[in-house]
């Protein structure tokens, strides 16, 4: 904190006398401190300019050797390939990202909120108990048990054994589903927040004039706890896109454009992954294409979140 | 007739539709919960049949086989991740609570790089995993540290990973020791500093400690960051240092997982069955932390 100059005249001997105290010990130690807490604050925006700096640097350098509009719009990606048969269209990448996420949210999204109605408006308070702490715990399940669980539960036994689908070993349908497995606690979680934090004013004041406990859940809570909602779905949706081992693990690793689920999908996580635990040279293009693809996979959740956060801020309603 | 008995009587009667819709919805609601869980519980109940009759003593102090499955164990994996969670407690105690000290204590919001701070923080909270691999790849492993695919390597990226967490949750705890306090404090003539030491933090702690144990249990269950930055495979040492080579948990799991041999995958699900133990007991131990010490203002 910076000392305060005072320079005040004095009025006995008409002289001016300089009042303007020299920093003591004591003020020295607490601005060491002040310093040191910026330093530590300083760290995260370093990472972010480390992590925005190293993607972009090594994207530069393979856009100098690939040209964008390749990259961007070619639909056959496979980089690993002999030099004649080389190519680098993301397309398959990112198509193998959206169609495992959106596989994904069809299962998470409807169970996660219809769970999260339930538990912020219709269980009882034992349960409400219980269940969210394990919503918590389940949330925290590392992704590689759900890789494991989907390889070598859900696809042998669910897809192909009970429900009788001819699925590859590797596929984007098995993938996708345990995937959506995997975001529900965090939907269902983050949306019960929200909706629990809607005030019970709204509640009985609907209650009183005559509303059913349905028309409360769906007409006055959900409405009301939107912004949250909107920021829960979209928080799985990031989850979704980033999620790298159990696609890498269940999803196989064949960039593919096609809808068929039961094939086959590399995503952009998958890919970054795969190709990254050999050992390819500093600079090769190989390297470089790690970068590339990351920061495609990036910009899209930078995206998301942003839009998450000005969606909350929109619809947001502030309650006494 | 009280007032409720003539709400009642005024309030309509509702009609077999609304029944109907209700009973369908709380249906469709039990369903979706019941599927939820259900998943869930499968889950669970595979990696533990499959995998507990794997665990035993021998499992834990075994080194990894890539010949002999049955001779095949986790150590250098349980070494590597227990290293790998003190790094990372190491670096992100001190930044991280440092950092929401800052900012909620000594930051004036109003000032545009406070806000930059603040916006960057919630940004990497939601970065892939995978990013942070990319960077611990081109930052730490090679390019301007080169530290190459060693133990401080990993650490350091895990930590880079989970520290926004760690801030986010710092913050809220440090936020919700009141303002009386810190006023009665400096009223007596403590700085900031010694309010902060000696009033707030201690008024935080558990919040504060309970957040940094959920996110070392996330730390040590991430896969994709080790396995950028090039984690050894299945190694049949512990790592000596911070300079050594080393394995965790996850990635020892994701070998074995890729394995043809079925009989290694089992030894895949004995190693979660170690994994999840371990998130389960550093979870009990912050729910503990939290029921026990929370302070009550």
């Amino acid at each position: 904190m910076a000392e305060p100059r005072l320079a005040a005249a004095s009025g006995a001997m008409g002289g001016r006398v300089d009042l303007t105290r020299t920093p003591s010990a004591r003020s020295r130690f607490e601005g060491a401190i002040r310093a040191g807490l910026i330093g530590a604050a300083c760290i995260s925006v370093l990472t972010t300019l480390a992590i925005v700096g190293s993607l972009i640097v090594e994207t530069v350098q393979f856009f100098g050797e690939v040209p964008i509009a390749d990259f961007l719009f070619g639909t056959r990606w496979a980089p690993t390939f002999a030099e004649s048969q080389q190519s680098f269209g993301v397309l398959p990448l990112v198509w193998g990202t959206v169609f495992v996420s959106l596989i994904a949210l069809a299962v998470a999204v409807p169970l996660g909120l219809l769970s999260a109605i339930y538990l912020a408006e219709y269980a009882p308070q034992r349960v409400r108990k219980v269940v969210k702490p394990v919503l918590e715990v389940l949330a925290g399940v590392p992704t590689i048990v759900f890789g494991y669980f989907a390889l070598t539960y859900f696809t042998p036994e669910v897809l192909r054994g009970v429900l009788g689908i001819e699925v590859g070993i590797f596929n984007a349908l098995s993938a996708g589903l345990i995937m959506g497995l995997l975001v529900l606690p965090t939907i269902a979680s983050v949306a019960e927040d929200a909706m629990s934090a809607v005030p019970a004013s709204l509640r009985e004041g609907a209650f009183g004039l005559g509303a059913s406990k349905l028309q409360v859940s769906l007409r006055i809570v959900f409405p009301a706890a939107l912004s949250g909602i909107v920021a829960a779905l979209i928080l799985g949706a990031s989850r979704a896109v980033g999620e790298t081992v159990l696609v890498l693990v269940a999803g196989g690793q064949i960039p593919s454009l096609s809808i068929d689920p039961t094939e086959s999908h590399q995503t952009m996580a998958a890919f970054v992954a795969a190709i990254s635990r050999g050992d390819i040279s500093t600079g090769s293009i190989e390297y470089l294409t790690i970068f590339a693809v990351g920061f495609t996979l990036l910009v899209i959740t930078l995206v998301l979140n942003i839009a998450s956060i000005r969606l909350v801020r929109k619809y947001r309603q502030v309650y006494e | 007739m009280t007032g409720a008995q003539i709400a009642a009587s005024v309030i309509p009667k509702r009609s077999g539709r609304d029944a109907a819709a209700e009973a369908g919805f709380r249906g469709t609601m039990y369903g979706a919960v019941g599927i939820a869980f259900l998943g869930l519980a499968v889950l669970i109940w595979d990696f533990t049949s499959d995998g507990a009759s794997v665990v035993s003593w021998d499992f834990l102090t075994s080194f990894p086989s890539r010949i002999i499955p049955e001779s095949s164990g986790v150590q250098s994996a349980l070494v590597g991740t227990v290293y790998l969670m003190a790094i990372c407690a190491v670096l992100v105690v001190p930044l991280g609570v440092a950092t929401a000290v800052y900012l909620e204590e000594y930051a004036d919001e109003g000032r545009w790089y406070n806000r930059l701070i603040e916006v960057n923080i919630q940004n990497l909270a939601s970065v892939p995993s995978v990013v942070y691999g990319i960077l611990g790849l081109a930052f730490i492993v090679r390019g301007p540290l080169g530290m190459g695919p060693v133990l401080l390597a990993g650490g350091i990226t895990l930590a880079l990973l989970v520290l926004p967490v760690v801030i986010i949750v710092a913050r809220e705890a440090i936020r919700a020791v009141p303002p009386s306090i810190r006023e009665g404090s400096l009223a007596l003539g403590a700085t900031q500093w010694q309010t902060i030491w000696k009033q707030v933090l201690p008024g935080s702690i558990a919040g504060i400690s309970t957040g940094v144990i959920l996110a070392l249990s996330r730390a040590i269950g991430e896969t994709a960051p080790l396995l950028v930055i090039g984690a050894a495979v299945s190694p049949r040492f512990n790592p000596e240092g911070l300079d050594s080579a080393f394995t965790a948990l996850p990635i020892q799991i994701f070998a074995w997982t890729q394995d043809p041999n079925q009989e290694f995958v089992a030894r895949a699900a004995g190693a979660i069955c170690v994994l999840m133990v371990i998130l389960l007991a550093m979870n009990s131990v912050a729910i503990w932390l939290r029921n026990r010490y929370e302070q009550k203002w």
